[in-house]
């Protein structure tokens, strides 16, 4: 049960960060790796915004408001500077690094135990019924996950939100509408970094502490979640793809917490394991694409 | 109107492989005027659109619209008053979202694109009756994506969001190229009929002689950079095929072949 509860937490927690490759690499076709970056400047951010006193909640808007600047740099660089979609990315990834230890207060991990945060609060500890309790950290996630989500599916609906879905199916038609197709990236790059930041601050709050290592994998999780939960939904018209996408997040995470729980596996190889099933995962849905497109073979 | 002054192009500047596409390059498109535009492959049509369009830069000259001077002006921005359809049907719609809502991206044109609902229910109607002056049925396949349309269907579908909200200039590059003749047929008889309705300064690029002399009241043809026949008007109207063809071997016989 608690190894459920904790594939549901940390799935629900990327997930958020996995509606922002979404709206990256599925919409944009953007191969954005400032999220590798991003998610630990949402997390440094909260960490360091907690130390100093600020209310926990108020630390998540503010994380998502940094991770859609440091979007927007990526946007910028790729657009105004023309460096390549992947370069634009690796560099505001890179930077971030030192910005992320700086923030932290020039140090790789930062934690706050003591703090209240927003599982660990005054609410959590006393006015929630003990029966509850166990299962307060699910409850609030999966709230604030389908928050991001309503308000992402709100958004994909409106004027600017159709004008984000055009630039990545066809740019020249942006340009035909007369607007300027760089800024509508810089606009689905931000949002996305605000998503991924925002995660990065929620999980640091879970574990009531920063360590700039967090980062690493963050784009191949993204990735995997949205790879999957596409596919495995595809043929379910009625599910929108950001359900798809969060679901997808969640099956990850427990793929991972399943071959993590294989005796001869360490938890340090935690990494690899991550790679290792985006691998297999792409190699299936691309042989699935394939048996697709030949749909009479044998017939 | 429309004018280009002195406009000077060269591809590969500074490389062996440099060459100057137009040099000293004239023309004027008056308001209202329908200009058919015919010439060999590599003649400079596309390019000269493209200038038109700001979707490349030039090496020198003045484009004005009136008294306008929109030289340096970013493509996006030219675009609020040109509505182009290209020769790849795919490049005019977005194949990934529904016909409905092609019609509404093309309908919030010259709006903000803001957060407000990004299809206007109030307008369905609207977007149905434009769709069914087409005749080809898709007022009642609002649902489905663009991607799935034939090339004819899709090209119906630009030319008819590209003129949706109120332009002064149709850019149109062998719009009818990539279709077969019925759909081509179809197209162009549209074409003319929008063009006529709002009143729209028109270039089109085609390589169908036919169109071109049917069509429009005003004939250009293009030779390596340089306009070798414009007929305006009367003139225009007493042009036959055979004239065009003839222009035609004059020019293939001056470059030797
Ligand atoms: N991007 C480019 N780089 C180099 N040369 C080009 C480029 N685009 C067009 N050209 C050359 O310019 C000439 C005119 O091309 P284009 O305007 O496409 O002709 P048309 O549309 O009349 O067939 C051709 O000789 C072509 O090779
Ligand atoms: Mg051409």
């Amino acid at each position: 049960m608690t190894i459920l509860l904790g594939i549901l937490e940390e799935g629900l927690i990327y997930a958020i960060m996995a509606l922002g490759v979404y709206i990256t690499y599925k919409i944009l076709d953007f191969p954005d790796l400032s999220v590798d970056g991003t998610f630990p400047l949402g997390a440094a951010l909260t960490a360091g915004l907690i130390v100093k006193g600020i209310p926990p909640a108020a630390a998540l808007p503010l994380s998502f408001l940094a991770g859609a600047i440091a979007g927007c740099i990526t946007g910028l660089i790729h657009v105004k500077c023309r460096v390549r979609d992947l370069f634009s990315g690796i560099i505001v990834m890179t930077a971030l690094y030192s910005v992320n230890l700086r923030i932290a207060g020039m140090r790789a991990n930062l934690p706050f135990l003591s703090q209240d945060t927003i599982f660990d609060n005054e609410w959590t500890r006393n006015q929630v019924p003990d029966p509850i309790k166990p299962y307060i950290l699910v409850l609030i996630l999966a709230a604030i996950t389908i928050i991001c989500k309503l308000l992402l599916d709100w958004y994909l609906g409106t004027r600017s939100g159709y004008l984000l879905q055009a630039a990545g199916d066809n740019d020249t038609l942006v340009t035909s509408l007369a607007m300027d197709k760089g800024l509508v990236k810089v606009i689905g790059l931000s949002i996305a970094n605000g998503f991924a930041a925002l995660a990065g601050g929620i999980l640091a709050q879970k574990q009531a502490f920063f360590d700039i290592s967090i980062g690493t994998g963050t784009m191949v999780f993204g990735l995997a979640s949205v790879i999957l939960g596409t596919q495995l939904f595809k043929r379910f018209s009625m599910v929108r793809t950001t359900t798809a996408v969060i679901a997808g997040a969640i099956l990850y995470k427990a793929c991972v917490a399943f071959v993590i729980s294989i005796r001869i596996v360490k938890a340090t190889d935690l990494k690899l394991i991550t790679a290792a099933i985006l691998l297999l995962i792409l190699v299936i849905s691309d042989s699935l694409k394939r048996k697709g497109a030949h749909p009479h073979v044998g017939a | 109107m429309l004018e280009l002054k002195n406009i000077n192009k060269y591809y590969n500047a500074g490389t062996v492989n440099e060459m100057c596409l137009f040099r000293d390059f004239n023309l004027k498109i008056g308001e209202g005027e329908f200009v058919s535009v015919v010439g060999s492959n590599g003649s400079g049509k596309t390019t000269l659109l493209n200038l038109i369009c700001g979707s490349i830069p030039l090496d020198s000259g003045t484009i004005l619209i009136g008294r306008e001077n929109i030289t340096k002006m970013p493509e996006y921005k030219r675009q609020r008053r040109i509505g182009r359809v290209y020769q790849n049907p795919a490049m005019g719609t977005c194949p990934n979202m529904t016909i409905l809502e092609n019609m509404a991206l093309a309908d919030t044109k010259g709006k903000s694109f803001n957060l407000l609902p990004g299809t206007n229910k109030a307008r369905i109607d609207f977007y149905r009756d434009q769709l069914k002056t087409l005749g080809l049925g898709l007022e009642d396949k609002l649902q489905v994506k663009v991607g799935v349309l034939s090339g004819g269907q899709r090209q119906a579908m630009a030319l008819l969001m590209s003129t949706m909200t109120p332009i002064e200039f149709l850019i149109l590059d062998e719009h009818t190229a990539a279709l077969d003749p019925k759909t081509a047929e179809t197209i162009m008889e549209l074409t003319d009929k929008i063009v006529q309705a709002k009143h729209l300064t028109t270039i089109m690029v085609t390589h169908n002689l036919r169109f071109a002399v049917e069509y429009g009241n005003r004939l250009l043809m293009m030779h390596q950079g340089e306009t070798v026949m414009d007929k305006k008007a009367e003139e225009k109207a007493a042009t036959r095929i055979v004239d065009i063809l003839a222009m035609f071997n004059e020019i293939s016989i001056e470059c030797g072949n």
